[in-house]
């Protein structure tokens, strides 16, 4: 494990976390940051507790009842088990599931509906904040002519790249992807690598992804989770470079199991 | 070589075989499923579709009901029903979506949830009897068309429950993520996106509704239906006549009614229930047509 870096800006801080669903343990994680501004990679094989990870990041264990969190995650110096509002805590942090979730709204209202809930009434700036989304998304130049078409009539590839302009739409400080590219063609998936690059001057990114080249095409440092737990984090350089601390990181990285 | 590859084996002759009986079998189903409403249709039409006019409408029947027209009842049906649908309505789709989105799985909800099924076999002489205890004497609203009305509602508040649940429950999880994760509170979840994916299943349980209490007898017999009115009602508390009854007594407590016209009066009711569910199927579709489904 890598020790809590000293004067190093991170906006998430993890300390002895526990998730588990029912006795079973689906995750442990003594200690993890995730630095302001960085691709922060996860990488491992299904069921190593990594999208239960991104659950309790946003509270979204309050939607599951089978869901226990236990230990401190701070987001932004703020343990979320004490943001009192964990609505707002929810609208700093973007959140992209694997399978594309275009609800049946409009183009338009897929991106507006966030910012109108949160308040946002007047029409300019309505449309202000779809067209940034869309265009931070790449996705505006293909749906400029139909934002009242349906969003769920998208092809897959253009459902996702909504799905993440509809959660930039409040300017978010986190943006989590759980492997988005997961339904998505190889050329869509390179457009979405390359929004990610741009946005990480804006925003930071957690990025779950099964694809090891992924991560290292993305990722600044990536952390491998392994039946529940995180078993190296490293700078993502280091990690391909062969510099581990466990084997079974390069093991994983080299395709040797997983 | 490439012939052979091609020739059925004697399994696939067999498992085509199978195939195609099973296709007869379930349409054989179907078109008997059709039949009887086909020939209920065909008779009526046959025998009621003479007595059906614009003056049979909207007169008073006459001469011990044997003659004239049906409009206290035919206006008595649509006042039951629609009355019953303002109590229902929000009720029900109210408890169903409690019941599917906010109450947890507990043996509470367990047990409400076989109650609302239960409730929906009970029989509708039972509801009626229940009405007459619990609206017309308990609650003091005499037999009337509040009392018939809300007896309606409770008789059919279960499809309008079930129906409903059912719909929210076809809205896949995934929305519901997508809306909770933008920090949408549960509420405005359920308002903005999963209620308008369901209402065109809820339209569908109303349509139910809508055909279910218009033909009721049983519980509006008691409660709030008269045998034979000759004025409209001027308020809530007052009698109504309604024609499921109307149709009832016609053809079996009145001498001398002529052949045709308990025929005219299903017809009628059939038709006024096909009107109120065209209503609803046209709000779906203008829903539909607004979303750009």
């Amino acid at each position: 494990m890598v020790a809590a870096e000293e004067g190093v800006d991170s906006i998430l801080e993890v300390e002895d976390l526990t998730i588990r669903y029912g006795k079973h343990v689906s995750l442990y994680l003594p200690e993890l940051s995730v630095r302001r501004h960085e691709i922060f990679g996860i990488i491992g094989p299904a069921g190593s507790g990594r999208t239960s990870f991104l659950k309790a990041i946003n509270r979204m264990d309050l939607f599951d009842p089978t869901m226990d969190v236990r230990g401190t995650i701070r987001f932004q110096g703020r343990d979320v088990k004490e943001w009192r509002n964990v609505y707002s805590l929810r609208r700093r942090i973007g959140v992209v599931f694997p399978l594309p979730v275009g609800l049946p709204l409009s183009v338009y209202d897929n991106v507006a509906l966030a910012p109108r809930l949160s308040g946002v009434r007047n029409k300019t700036d309505l449309d202000g904040i779809v067209e940034g989304c869309l265009q931070r998304a790449a996705l505006w130049d293909e749906v400029k002519d139909r934002l009242d078409s349906l969003g769920s009539l998208l092809s897959g590839g253009q459902q996702q790249r909504l799905t993440i302009a509809r959660a930039l739409s409040q300017k978010p400080d986190l943006l989590m992807l759980d492997e988005f590219s997961i339904a998505v063609d190889p050329v869509t998936t390179m457009r979405i690598e390359d929004v990610l690059k741009e946005l990480k001057s804006e925003i930071t990114i957690i990025l779950v992804t099964n694809l090891v080249q992924q991560a290292r095409r993305l990722a600044d440092r990536t952390a491998f989770f392994l039946n529940g737990t995180c078993v190296e984090i490293g700078n993502t350089e280091d990690l391909f470079a062969g510099k581990v601390a466990d084997p079974r990181t390069e093991d994983y990285i080299l395709g040797r199991f997983g | 070589m490439s012939e052979s590859l091609f020739a059925k084996t004697a399994l696939d002759e067999r498992n085509q075989r199978v195939q195609r009986f099973y296709r007869r079998l379930f349409l054989t189903m179907t078109l008997l499923l059709i039949l009887p409403v086909f020939v209920i249709l065909t008779v009526l039409l046959s025998r009621g579709a003479s007595v059906l006019s614009l003056s049979f409408l909207f007169t008073n029947p006459e001469q011990g009901m044997t003659a004239g027209g049906v409009f206290p009842a035919l206006l008595g049906t649509i006042f039951l029903v629609t009355a019953a649908l303002v109590f229902s309505v929000p009720l029900g789709i109210a408890a169903a979506i409690y019941l599917s989105e906010y109450a947890s799985d507990n043996w509470l909800t367990r047990l409400i949830n076989l109650a609302i099924i239960n409730l929906a076999g009970v029989p509708s002489i039972v509801h009626a009897l229940f009405g007459v205890g619990a609206f017309v004497l308990f609650f003091r609203f005499g037999t009337s068309i509040l009392a018939a009305s809300l007896t309606l509602a409770i008789m059919t508040l279960p499809v309008v429950i079930v129906s409903t649940r059912e719909s929210l429950q076809a809205v896949p999880r995934a929305f519901r993520e997508a809306g909770w994760s933008l920090g949408a509170t549960r509420w405005q979840t359920i308002r903005h996106i999963v209620l308008p994916n369901a209402v065109s299943g809820i339209l569908t349980g109303v349509i139910l509704e809508v055909s279910r209490t218009a033909g009721e007898t049983a519980p509006i017999m008691f409660t709030g239906a008269a045998f034979f009115l000759p004025f409209l009602p001027q308020s809530v508390y007052d009698q109504t006549m309604a024609l499921s009854l109307h149709l009832f007594v016609i053809s079996t407590q009145v001498p001398g009614v002529p052949e045709g016209l308990p025929y005219g009066v299903a017809l009628l009711l059939i038709a006024v229930v096909l009107v109120m569910n065209s209503v609803s199927i046209a709000f779906r579709m203008y829903l539909r047509s607004r979303k750009k489904w």
